[in-house]
């Protein structure tokens, strides 16, 4: 891994990755989305509502899973000093908040039908607002941080700090009493049919591939605009 | 009474926010990317 510490190293991989990635992700979840609504079926108890299942699933995952990487990087630019860490952390930080604001409007619109509100102060909901909220205050704090030319130290303890939020998010539907059902799938466990489950699954990879497709592309934003703002800088210098 | 609900609206309405938010971001992403890389050339050639 840390062979791709190097900026150089890495922007040759990202250049040859990030298209194909987009690519691979819009197919795969064209066509699962495309599944999910035309040919998926309706379900005994939730009826023609379960085709949501197919966005709202796998931006919960991708919006919990992108504070997770922000926390893994945040711990690497702080113990290692792995110079690409904070880049990668600041580039996961807008997918993250658009899947979980998709997440969180995808659920609410699941909601009416299902429970009859849009919305319910319980645990599971709370805590998915309250990653939003944290994504948000993540993405201003780094823009902060990049106008004053400050460190980027306190940006790597906030994505630690708020990595607490990711178990509480997991868990309070098991905790508290919720509206919202159990997990249906967990380790090597699924509940769900594979009528289900399949194009779930496709889904999951296709957003996946989307995901990382945009965080390669905002990490290359990141770099080209630090080196251009380095050379001014220089250039300014020696005139 | 319980109001009827057409559980089509809602699936296509949760449809269009995931795909249009998937897609703007995507396109935003890409968009910046190019943008950036572009700036650096320039500023290269100066």
């Amino acid at each position: 891994m840390h062979g791709f510490a190097n900026p150089a190293r890495f922007l040759r991989l990202a250049r040859v990755l990030t298209a194909p990635l987009l690519l691979l992700g819009l197919v795969l979840t064209g066509g699962a989305l495309a599944y999910g609504l035309f040919a998926a079926p309706a379900e005994r108890l939730q009826g023609d509502t379960v085709r949501i299942l197919f966005i709202h699933v796998p931006t919960a995952w991708l919006g919990m899973g992108g504070w997770t990487a922000i926390a893994l990087a945040s711990l690497s630019e702080l113990v290692w000093r792995h110079p690409l860490a904070g880049v990668a952390a600041r580039a996961i930080a807008v997918p993250g908040a658009v899947f979980t604001a998709i997440c969180l409007l995808t659920g609410s619109i699941w909601g009416r039908p299902a429970w009859g509100t849009w919305w319910v102060w319980d645990g599971r909901l709370t805590s998915m607002l309250v990653l939003l909220f944290l994504y948000l205050a993540y993405i201003a704090l780094a823009t902060a941080t990049e106008r004053e030319g400050a460190s980027g130290r306190i940006l790597a303890i906030f994505g630690l700090v708020g990595a607490v939020n990711i178990p509480i998010i997991h868990y309070s539907v098991l905790w508290w009493n919720s509206l919202h059902q159990a997990p249906s799938i967990t380790m090597g466990k699924s509940a769900m049919a594979p009528e289900f489950l399949w194009p779930l699954l496709i889904a999951l990879a296709g957003f996946s591939a989307l995901f990382a497709g945009v965080v390669l592309a905002r990490m290359r934003m990141i770099l080209a605009n630090l080196q251009t703002e380095a050379r001014l800088r220089r250039m300014a210098l020696e005139s | 009474m319980r109001e009827a609900l057409d559980q089509w609206h809602f699936v296509i309405a949760a449809y269009a926010v995931g795909v249009a938010g998937t897609l703007a971001m995507a396109g935003w992403s890409w968009i910046a990317m190019r943008a950036a890389e572009q700036r650096r050339e320039r500023s290269k050639e100066q």
